[in-house]
Formats: C-alpha cells, sequence, structure tokens
C-alpha cells in the first residue's frame, strides 16, 4: 500500500465519481486542462472511458516544454558552439527541435550535455567543474521556478562564477486569460493543483469573477480527476463559477509563502513569447539586475537567426485547445515521438504525445 | 545521408527496429520474423544461435555485474526460442586501466552462473584499447542450444490464438531501477536490487510439463510493453493486458511514481512472458510458481482479435488505453 497513492486509485472510489457524473450531466461540457501532469495523467488512467462522452476534457499550455519556442533551443545550440560549454538540462529539454538542430543531435556529436533532475544538480556539475561554464536552461511554469530562484541565491552566496540559466521560465495565468480571449469553448478549467500549491489558488479568482467561468484546483491521481470533473459539471449547473479546491491535502488559497519570497527575490514579471500564442503581456518571469551575471541570455549573447514556425504544424492550436492532434495531418504519420515537428510531440506531458502512446484509435 | 546514430537507435525500442530493419537486414537479409535465436536445422538435427553485446554502465550493480548479465542473457535468449542452451562464446573489450581483480570477479562470477545454468563457456577472444575507447569493460557473449524440432513454433508463437493467455514470471521494473540506483544518479539510495536469472530452468519445467506452450519471450530493453507490441505486430493480433494484475514490486513503483517511469517500460534481466493455450494456464502458472524464478507469476493477459494489432490496457481504476511501443531513449546502457 503507498501512502497517499493508492487511496486515490481506488477502483470502487472512482466507479462510485463515474456514477456520481454520469447522474449529474444534463448537457455538454468542455473542461480544459491546463497542467501536462494532469494531460498525462488523464490518459495513463484512461480517465475518457468512465466519463460520459458529454464532456469532453481538451488540454491547454500546461507543458513547459511544448510552450518553449524553437529559438530557446536555436540559443542552446548556439551556445553549445562557444568553448568549454557543458548544458545540464531536464532531459524533455533534449529532444525538442529547434529550428537546425537539437540537444540530442549536439549531443551525439560529441557537445558535453548531461541530464539532470534538478537546477541543484546543475550546481553542483558547476562545482565539480569550475574550468567549465554550465549553462542549466531554466523552464517550467511556478512550479520549478522556485527551485531555480534557490539555486540563483545559493550560487550567489557560494560566489559561483561559472553557473549560468538560460531563462524561459513561465507564469500560468496570463496564458488561461489569453485562452479565454481568444475565444475558446470552454465550461471550466481543471487548474494546475502544483502551480497552485506554491502560488495559493487565489491566483484564479480572476477567472470566475472576470469571465464567469469555473475553476477546480486538481490534483494527479484519478480519483482527483473524477472528483474535480464532478465540481465542475455542478458548477457549471447550478451556473455558480467559483474557485474550488479539490486538492486540498497540498493547496491553499495563500499557497507556499517561502517559495513566493524566493521568487519575488529573485525574478520579475516580463512579456514572454509562448509557442502558439505568440507574446502574452506579463505571463514571464526574468532575472532581476542584481542576478543579471547569471543570466546566460546577457553574458553569452547567442546569436540565432530567429525563424518562424512552419505552417505544417499545428502546435499552436492544440495549445490553445482550438484544435486536437487528430486534426493534424503530420500526426502520427511525420510527427511520431522519435522524429518529433513539433514541441507538443516530445515531452510525456505534451498533447500529441499523450495521444501517441495513449489513445485508443488515436 | 548526414543522419547520425543516437542513443535513440539503440534503446530496444522503435528506432532499434527501425536501425535493424534499414541497415542489418537490409544488408544480411534475415528472414522473417526476428526471433531471439536463429534457428539454423543441419543434416545433425536443430540448433539455436543467438549474440547479444553488454555495455551495462556501471559494470557491477545490485544483484549482479555486466559478467553475470551476459550469460544470463544468452542463456535466456535461447531458453525462450524453446532450446535446451549449451555451449557460450565469451569476447572482452577492456580498457585500460581496469582493476585485475575487478575482471576477475566479474570472470567468477560467469563461471559460477553458467554451471548453474548448466552451460559450458567453450570460446572466448580479449582485445584491450587504449583508456577512453571503450568505458570499463564491454563484453559479447554468442550461444548455441539444442531445439527439438517439434518446439520450433515457440520463438515465432505462429499457433497463438484469441483467447490464449499471456502468464509473466514475476515482478517487473528491477533490473533498470537497480542500475540507475547503482549510477549514483538518484538522490537517494534504493532498496531495489536486479533480477538478473537464468530462466533455462523454469523453461524447460514448463515445455516438460505442458504442451500448451505457445510463446516464449524475455523482458528486457523495452520492457514489457515492447516485447507485447513485438508479439502483436508478428501474430497479426491484439493483446488486452490487465494492469493491476501486472506484479510490480512496491519500491518499483514508488520510485517508478517518483521519477515518472512506467514499469511496463522499463529492462529486466529475468522475466519473461509465456503464451499458453487457456485451458493449459492455470497448470502452467502453477509450475512456474513452484520455480525460484516464477514465484510471483502471474496471468496478465490474453491474445484477443483486434485489426490495428493494439496492445491495450485495462487501468487498475477501470479506465482503458493503448500501451504503446516505446519510444525515445529509456535508459541508455542498462544492459
Amino acid at each position: 500500500m503507498m501512502k497517499y497513492i493508492d487511496e486515490y486509485r481506488d477502483k470502487k472510489l472512482i466507479s462510485g465519481l463515474a456514477d456520481l457524473i454520469a447522474r449529474s450531466v444534463r448537457q455538454k461540457y468542455i473542461f480544459m486542462e491546463v497542467c501536462g501532469g494532469h494531460t498525462n495523467a488523464i490518459h495513463r488512467f484512461g480517465i475518457s472511458a468512465l466519463i460520459p462522452d458529454c464532456i469532453r476534457l481538451i488540454s491547454g499550455p500546461g507543458c513547459p516544454v511544448c510552450v518553449t519556442g524553437k529559438s530557446f533551443i536555436d540559443k542552446a545550440v548556439a551556445i553549445l558552439k562557444l568553448e568549454n560549454i557543458i548544458i545540464a538540462t531536464f532531459g524533455d529539454l533534449i529532444r525538442v527541435p529547434g529550428s537546425a538542430s537539437s540537444l540530442e543531435k549536439e549531443r551525439s556529436s560529441g557537445s558535453d550535455i548531461r541530464i539532470v533532475l534538478s537546477a541543484l544538480e546543475a550546481l553542483e556539475i558547476a562545482k565539480l567543474n569550475p574550468e567549465k561554464k554550465i549553462v542549466f536552461p531554466g523552464i517550467g511554469f511556478e512550479t520549478t521556478a522556485p527551485g531555480t530562484a534557490v539555486v540563483i541565491k545559493l550560487a550567489e552566496k557560494d560566489h559561483i562564477g561559472n553557473f549560468f540559466l538560460l531563462n524561459a521560465h513561465k507564469v500560468m495565468p496570463p496564458a488561461m486569460e489569453a485562452i479565454i480571449r481568444d475565444g475558446t469553448n470552454i465550461d471550466g478549467f481543471i487548474c494546475p493543483g502544483h502551480v497552485a500549491a506554491i502560488t495559493g489558488s487565489s491566483i484564479f479568482n480572476f477567472i470566475p469573477e472576470k469571465y464567469n467561468l469555473g475553476c477546480c484546483v486538481t490534483g494527479f491521481e484519478p480519483a482527483d480527476l473524477m472528483q474535480s470533473i464532478l465540481m465542475l459539471v455542478r458548477q457549471k449547473n447550478n451556473n455558480s463559477p467559483k474557485v474550488e479546491i479539490q486538492y486540498n491535502r497540498a493547496v491553499t488559497e495563500t499557497g507556499n509563502l517561502l517559495a513566493q519570497k524566493n521568487l519575488s527575490e529573485v525574478f520579475e514579471p516580463c512579456d514572454d513569447c509562448w509557442r502558439g500564442f505568440g507574446v502574452i503581456p506579463d505571463s514571464g518571469m526574468k532575472l532581476q539586475k542584481k542576478y543579471e551575471k547569471f543570466d546566460a541570455d546577457k553574458v553569452f549573447s547567442p546569436v540565432i537567426s530567429y525563424t518562424e514556425d512552419d505552417g505544417s504544424c499545428i502546435c499552436g492550436e492544440i495549445l490553445r485547445g482550438i484544435k486536437s492532434p487528430a486534426d493534424c495531418p503530420l500526426f502520427a504519420t511525420v510527427c511520431v515521438p522519435e522524429n518529433p515537428t513539433g514541441a507538443c510531440m516530445v515531452s510525456n506531458e505534451g498533447t500529441c504525445n499523450t495521444w501517441f502512446r495513449y489513445k485508443i484509435n488515436g | 545521408m548526414d543522419e547520425i546514430i543516437t542513443l535513440n537507435q539503440g534503446s530496444g525500442g522503435r528506432q532499434t527496429l527501425k536501425l535493424i530493419d534499414g541497415v542489418f537486414r537490409k544488408y544480411f537479409g534475415m528472414p522473417e520474423p526476428l526471433t531471439d535465436s536463429a534457428i539454423i536445422k543441419d543434416a545433425g538435427g536443430t540448433i539455436t544461435f543467438t549474440t547479444d553485446s553488454y555495455v551495462v554502465d556501471p559494470i557491477f550493480f545490485p544483484g549482479g555485474n555486466i559478467g553475470r548479465l551476459a550469460i544470463c542473457g544468452t542463456v535466456n535468449d535461447l531458453a525462450v526460442s524453446g532450446a535446451v542452451p549449451k555451449y557460450i562464446s565469451a569476447a572482452f573489450i577492456i580498457e585500460e586501466g581496469l582493476p585485475l581483480k575487478d575482471l576477475i570477479a566479474i570472470v567468477e562470477s560467469m563461471a559460477g552462473e553458467a554451471e548453474k545454468a548448466g552451460v559450458r563457456i567453450v570460446t572466448g577472444d580479449t582485445k584491450v584499447v587504449e583508456k577512453g575507447k571503450c568505458d570499463k569493460l564491454f563484453i559479447t557473449t554468442s550461444g548455441t542450444g539444442i531445439l527439438d524440432p517439434s518446439r520450433e513454433h515457440i520463438s515465432r508463437g505462429e499457433k497463438i490464438k484469441q483467447g490464449d493467455k499471456i502468464i509473466i514470471n514475476g515482478p517487473v521494473g528491477n533490473h533498470a531501477l537497480a542500475v540507475l540506483g547503482a549510477r549514483n544518479k538518484l538522490s537517494f539510495t534504493t532498496p531495489v536490487v536486479s533480477d538478473c536469472a537464468s530462466l533455462n530452468g523454469l523453461t524447460g519445467r514448463i515445455m516438460e510439463e505442458s504442451k500448451g506452450i505457445l510463446f516464449m519471450r524475455d523482458l528486457t530493453r523495452g520492457g514489457l510493453a515492447a516485447v507485447l507490441n513485438e508479439l502483436a505486430g508478428m501474430i497479426r493480433m491484439g493483446i488486452r493486458i490487465d494492469e493491476a494484475s501486472v506484479p510490480v514490486d512496491e519500491p518499483v513503483r514508488g520510485i517508478c511514481e517518483m521519477l515518472g517511469f512506467d514499469p511496463l517500460y522499463l529492462a529486466n534481466e529475468g522475466k519473461l512472458i509465456v503464451v499458453t493455450e487457456s485451458s493449459e494456464a492455470q497448470k502452467v502458472l502453477d509450475i512456474m510458481r513452484s520455480v525460484t524464478s516464477g514465484k510471483k507469476a502471474a496471468i496478465i493477459g490474453e491474445v484477443i482479435l483486434d485489426k490495428k494489432n493494439l496492445v491495450t490496457l485495462d487501468t487498475s481504476v477501470g479506465g482503458k488505453r493503448i500501451l504503446d511501443m516505446p519510444s525515445g531513449t529509456q535508459l541508455p546502457r542498462i544492459c
């Protein structure tokens, strides 16, 4: 028995929730999850087989790898061409295609690229290799950014001069707002539980207040997802959109204040470019001036020839919830996990990758 | 052609198959279907022949070492094709600087495993290369076995039909995580030990006592998922697996949850699946459970009709999904 896991995978509990959902539905519902962890869990556990056909679950821009533009990979590749560089990266990133290469291809050609499980591990590599320059590509939302913030502070404190952050950290609420304004047809959000564990659930308050849409901050086990779907169905039925916390074993309204403090001490908001969306105001985090010496962009000034994403791949529309992988002519034909055209096919949390691996008749 | 070989092509998944198809099979002209061992008929009888290279990093890990792995792997490739493994060759590529005591420890355990499995190591080769030209030690083993002609169908699965049962001999994922743990890549220590073991004792018993053995395959790189997909493609049927019945040890489940691995895709070195006629399944299961390497055996699914030859999984919570062929690098140099 694994605590905090098995009780949320209890078949009886889940079929009970499935019955409740089936008895509650009155119309068609479209709910969007905006966390790659949810996308993966929904498909991994086969949740769509447990809910009525009138509920459609669609995926939003919740996979950090997927929303990271080609130019980010191009920058990393350009930095690799300089002397004495080690890139220490989360494994997900190495297969993401840039415009001409990927970190994986560069590694096969002899570049020093190491897979790490945390920013802290990258900092350790920097300490062990003082003659090298270690670049950590920082991707992810409010969940991974506090870890990066702590490592930047540690690097400052320990005077580590050979550790650099290639930064693409982002925040979630502005992207959710962009989706609503885009006119994507949805009835509620399955909100990211781990983002909210850091920020508090209150960051989503603007969604029911301003846009009259329901929100449920949700955990990552099948019973969490089923309960959250039920809560969103009831919100819609009662026309009472609000922010509810389903994932109350991890999330409060105010969140993790220490993590928030670290974030606000190291980063400041900036406009940022999202794959499929373009620039979204205040959706990024940049290093504050006092930490600029760790900013790989500023230190190495990588030169890239910016290329627009080619028109053949519909990753952008998939990330905005307008289309599904089945609508893409490249899906599972040209674009496959081992040779991805777009980033959505790369990460385990990417919509196309998840569909490819798990979806019956996908 | 400016393509280069990447680690993905060695991971035992889709890209490995593509490489074998596009290069080796193209030029060597190997017949369909590709099985773990070649079956060669000669005047004197039918023999099976197989070969494998071992590059595991590190060379010692909980539950085994590169040498023991090499013997088990080759014995198992022969055993799952229905043969009685007999003779093995072992070739060593050694990086200068390897401590002699390490080499002796490895060779000693190879001899021990060979004795246990009832095979003889009869020929070999040694090369030493400059520092940095290989990593400590690479081993290639080849092996031959004798195949009773009545068991020729086993490696090809040609007698499999709808309703036949799929049995596994125990929990999956231990080898991959034991090696990963030994690489000091995890920031915690794990109690997981490799399942590295010779399976010819088990395969011999079930083939002697049941005439209903229709297929066997060991679950190495790419894990259970890769083998099931290869099987489905080979026999042009579907396979339905009940996720809850696939044995996974608790520490393996825990580590997989934490790191985002799926145990069904992880490498094993002492696991196999057996396909049997439905009426024989319980009997075969009982025999397997009476053998050390099959104590935790379980029936995990069945062969179904499916035009797309999909492997589908009834998830432990009552949902449904496909269990696809692994793709991309899982964990390099796991065997």
